[in-house]
């Protein structure tokens, strides 16, 4: 469904990615792990169109996608869950999820997708009208997640959806990525500081190391690896 | 007390035309984080298009009034949406001071090139609406005082339905909160942006058209004391707050003319900055405007 080969992003002179290639199959949910700065995030804005590669090529569904606008990324059905969940914060709730479907016209489709929403995060249906920078940061991300599923997205990107959240949500936010997955067969990239998590959801890994693809494989099989282990997994 | 109710009156008639013109400041701020300084020259050029317009349809008319106000902010709008397109879009992820500094070739431009076009002499604005006296209860109420603060009224109606009910005035509202998440969602940014342009030059056209109304001589550098008005309005209800750009018209025109109704009327201007400087010590973001934290 996606592959990226042999990507290459600069921010000015210093490079963020030297080399990064990896691939992945419709129906799966894929996990990039790495330590800071080894240039996860700069992957997912690069595959978004926030950032434009230097070097390399981007396809989705066939199509090479590195040098389109973010907004017809979005109209491909590739969405972008950002680090910080980045909700409009002066926004509704119910106004955020209906700027996740900014380019939908068909509105029995968008009440559905809503409906949806509802069902995977009944909690946004409770706090509709509630600007979204009066929630918590675990409701925040729900909103961010539900946001993006409202753009029927076939690859879903998700940047550090654990990051500053209650422990307790973050059990509840990964549970409801499986069952994204699961129920509607949104092929999913996850990308996640917390190695563990994201290898045990995961069907397939890939680990970064300052810009370049250091590890590949199966995740379960990774997750016995003892190089891994012992950098990444905490022995 | 009734030379207070008329002077309320006048400074709400100006207030109004310092409000059209600040919320297309602060709209172009919300979207773009900066001044675009040839926001006042578009009010000028609004009002010669009023002026040449004004030849076409008969004089004391209210319907060619009209026409001559819609023509104008038409015209504005487009040319808002050129200026944008040609000057600043070019500079999209530069330095905000380059952006700044462009802004003001884009402002001496238009002056100067409307002393070219135009001539540096003062021209009479035409009547194009029809003006009478109405007296009521000692308070002499004129018909173009009532025709600004009519079109003031329903065009901040009107904004207020684009910005708060519709698509793309939600979009705006996104962009201006976070222009990436705006990205990320479908925006494409370049349209609210150039959309941005379009309504709030609209608004500077029909301000410019009220303006030479009220003062019915116009020349090519008549936007440059209204618009730095029109600006201060806008950083004293804070930079990027709708409401707050109309609070700040409002209360600039009313202080303005109350001043130059006493004894102190050679120091308007300067009274009028006071009171921005005063404000701002006490409330730095503006009367409406939040405190926040600029990242960097």
């Amino acid at each position: 469904m996606l592959t990226v080969k042999n990507l290459e992003v600069c921010y000015g002179a210093i490079s963020a990615l030297r080399d990064v290639s990896f691939h992945i199959e419709a129906g799966r949910i894929v996990t990039l792990i790495g330590g800071n700065g080894a240039g996860k995030t700069t992957t997912l804005r690069t595959i978004s169109g926030l950032l434009r590669a230097k070097k390399g090529g981007i396809t989705f569904k066939g199509e090479d996608i590195s040098k389109l606008p973010p907004h017809q990324i979005v109209a491909r059905g590739l969405c972008h869950v950002p680090e910080g969940r980045m909700v409009f914060s002066n926004l509704s709730v119910d106004e955020n999820l209906a700027m996740g479907a900014y380019l939908k016209t068909d509105k029995a489709k968008i009440a559905q997708n809503r409906d949806y929403v509802f069902s995977v995060f009944p909690r946004l249906k409770e706090r509709l009208t509630q600007a979204a920078g009066t929630l918590s940061g675990g409701e925040q991300q729900m909103l961010a997640i539900g946001r993006a599923l409202m753009g029927e997205p076939q690859l879903l990107m998700l940047d550090e959806p654990s990051l500053g959240i209650a422990p307790k949500l973050i059990s509840t936010i990964f549970e409801k990525i499986v069952e994204i997955n699961k129920s509607h067969g949104i092929t999913i990239l996850l990308v996640e500081q917390n190695a563990n998590l994201a290898l045990e959801i995961s069907h397939d890994a890939y680990v970064l190391e300052t810009g370049t693809v250091a590890m590949q494989g199966p995740s379960a099989e990774l997750r016995n690896n003892p190089e891994l282990k012992a950098a990444y997994l905490g022995g | 007390m009734s030379e207070f109710l008329q002077q309320l009156l006048n400074g709400l008639s100006l207030g109004a035309i310092y409000a059209l013109i600040a919320l297309g400041y602060t709209m172009v701020y919300g979207v773009l984080r900066f001044i675009n300084f040839a926001h006042s020259d578009v009010f000028m050029v609004g009002a010669f298009i009023g002026y040449y317009m004004g030849k076409l349809v008969p004089e004391n008319t209210v319907w060619g009034g009209l026409i001559v106000l819609v023509v104008a902010m038409l015209g504005c709008s487009v040319i808002g949406m050129v200026i944008e397109r040609l000057a600043y879009r070019p500079l999209r992820g530069a330095a905000t001071l380059n952006v700044l500094i462009t802004a003001i070739g884009v402002s001496l431009l238009l002056e100067y090139s409307g002393q070219v076009f135009f001539g540096a002499t003062p021209r009479t604005f035409p009547a194009v609406f029809p003006s009478v006296n109405f007296t009521l209860g000692g308070l002499v109420i004129s018909s173009n005082q009532v025709v600004v603060i009519v079109v003031t009224a329903l065009l901040m109606v009107g904004l207020q339905v684009i910005v708060y009910r519709t698509k793309i005035g939600t979009a705006m509202r996104a962009v201006s909160l976070n222009p990436k998440a705006a990205q990320l969602v479908g925006v494409n940014n370049d349209v609210v942006i150039s959309f941005t342009f379009g309504l709030g030059s609209a608004l500077a056209a029909a301000g410019g058209i009220l303006y030479a109304l009220n003062y019915p001589s116009i020349d090519p550098l008549m936007g440059v004391m209204p618009g730095l008005k029109a600006f201060v309005a806008a950083v004293l209800g804070g930079i990027g707050n709708i409401p707050g750009a109309a609070l700040g018209g409002l209360l600039l025109g009313t202080v303005e003319t109350f001043v130059n109704g006493s004894q102190w009327s050679t120091y308007k201007d300067a009274i009028a900055f006071a009171i921005l400087i005063i404000i701002l010590l006490f409330r730095p973001a503006g009367l409406l405007g939040k405190a926040t934290i600029e990242k960097v």
